[in-house]
């Protein structure tokens, strides 16, 4: 599980930069700023430990009682969006209630994984949905273009095979890209530009975690080093 | 153009380029590129017919085609690269097209294009300053790109 630390952020749209010497980097404009820590999840209390971070400031009166209620408590202004990010108890003593997320955490060149909802794109055929050829346009072929084929046997199994690829609902799911590295922060804007694009539209609120794998790999190179 | 965040439009100015001069397709322009030949760099120039030019900020980016001992040669630059040095613009053309590919299809006499007269109007083709100017004059009017 990804016990990294990470941020709230709302995609923005993509642009391009350029290293000096002259490679062209497209890179996804996060909105990050106003981060902040709503509250902690304890073993004792909750029997898991996670931070929950709330993002973008919300006016007062659009919140219920109940939700006024929580940020009072932490004393800290209304948030549109709130999630909790699962993490190991060191890292909880490290944020306290109501401290904003530093974007230290996220240097350039640090690698993170970015976690939204894809576009939502229908139901859509095997052709689109899986990259399946269809059927040719000529020769015969008629009422069959953009079928996937065959999708069983006879009597044996006598039924479709569990998994067995068809048309359906594309997109509109949660995805994660991995691996992300991050191009340049700009920490007066609040702004994470991060190499490559990441799942959802323009304007979708995704999350942003240093990378699990990159985690990972400094663990085992650690365990690698003691011996 | 769809919607651009004033964020991303912010991050872009920066990386406008304003010290080129305004050519269009139909120019005759030197381009001054940086080439890295055995781990050195040094300024190559490239002269030839501009037959794009895609606008667009810091995302625009030019298309300059040239006969090379009877071969034709392009390049495609962005406008915001860094290998871009320095445009001279060297003759104006008079064309009718935005985009000049179908001199892909022609050679000698027929591939020449006829001179301009006259200046630029102004030095406006800077996109950027374009932009501004404009959206200062009219906010209405928004952007051009």
């Amino acid at each position: 599980m990804n016990l990294q630390p990470g941020l709230i952020a709302k995609k923005l749209g993509m642009t391009q930069l350029f290293l000096p010497d002259g490679t062209r980097v497209p890179v996804t404009v996060l909105s990050v700023k106003g981060n902040t820590v709503t509250a902690h999840r304890t073993t004792e209390r909750d029997g898991y430990t996670a931070l929950q971070v709330g993002f973008e400031e919300q006016k007062a009166s659009r919140m219920t009682k109940a939700d006024l209620g929580r940020f009072g408590k932490a004393e800290i202004s209304p948030r549109k969006h709130v999630r909790e990010f699962r993490v190991s108890a060191d890292v909880l003593a490290n944020h306290p209630v109501g401290q904003d997320i530093s974007l230290d955490l996220f240097a350039e060149g640090a690698a993170v994984d970015v976690t939204g909802t894809s576009k939502g794109k229908g139901f859509q055929g095997v052709m689109k949905r899986h990259n399946m050829r269809g059927k040719p346009a000529t020769h015969g072929v008629h009422e069959y273009f953009r079928h996937g084929g065959s999708i069983g046997c006879r009597l044996t199994p006598g039924r479709v095979q569990k998994g067995k690829r068809m048309g359906g609902q594309m997109g509109n799911v949660r995805k994660t890209e991995q691996n992300l590295t991050i191009a340049k922060v700009l920490p007066e804007e609040g702004v994470l530009l991060v190499r490559g694009s990441i799942p959802g539209s323009n304007s979708s609120i995704v999350t942003l975690r240093l990378s699990h794998k990159a985690a990972l790999r400094a663990q085992h190179a650690a365990a690698r080093g003691k011996k | 153009m769809s919607y651009t965040s004033p964020t991303i439009e912010a991050i872009e100015r920066a990386h406008l380029r304003k010290d080129l001069p305004e050519f269009r397709a139909g120019d005759t322009v030197k381009v001054h590129a940086l080439i890295s030949e055995g781990g050195k760099e040094r300024v190559q120039i490239f002269e030839g017919v501009c037959i794009h030019r895609k606008r667009g900020g810091a995302r625009g980016s030019f298309t300059v085609r040239k006969m090379s001992h009877g071969v034709g040669v392009e390049r495609v630059w962005p406008e915001a690269s860094p290998l871009v040095v320095n445009v001279e613009l060297v003759n104006r053309g008079k064309v009718r097209r935005g985009k000049l590919y179908y001199l892909r299809g022609l050679r000698g006499n027929a591939a020449r294009i006829k001179t301009k007269l006259g200046a630029y109007a102004s030095t406006l083709a800077i996109d950027g300053a374009q932009t501004d100017a404009d959206s200062e004059a009219v906010p209405a009017e928004g952007a051009p790109e």
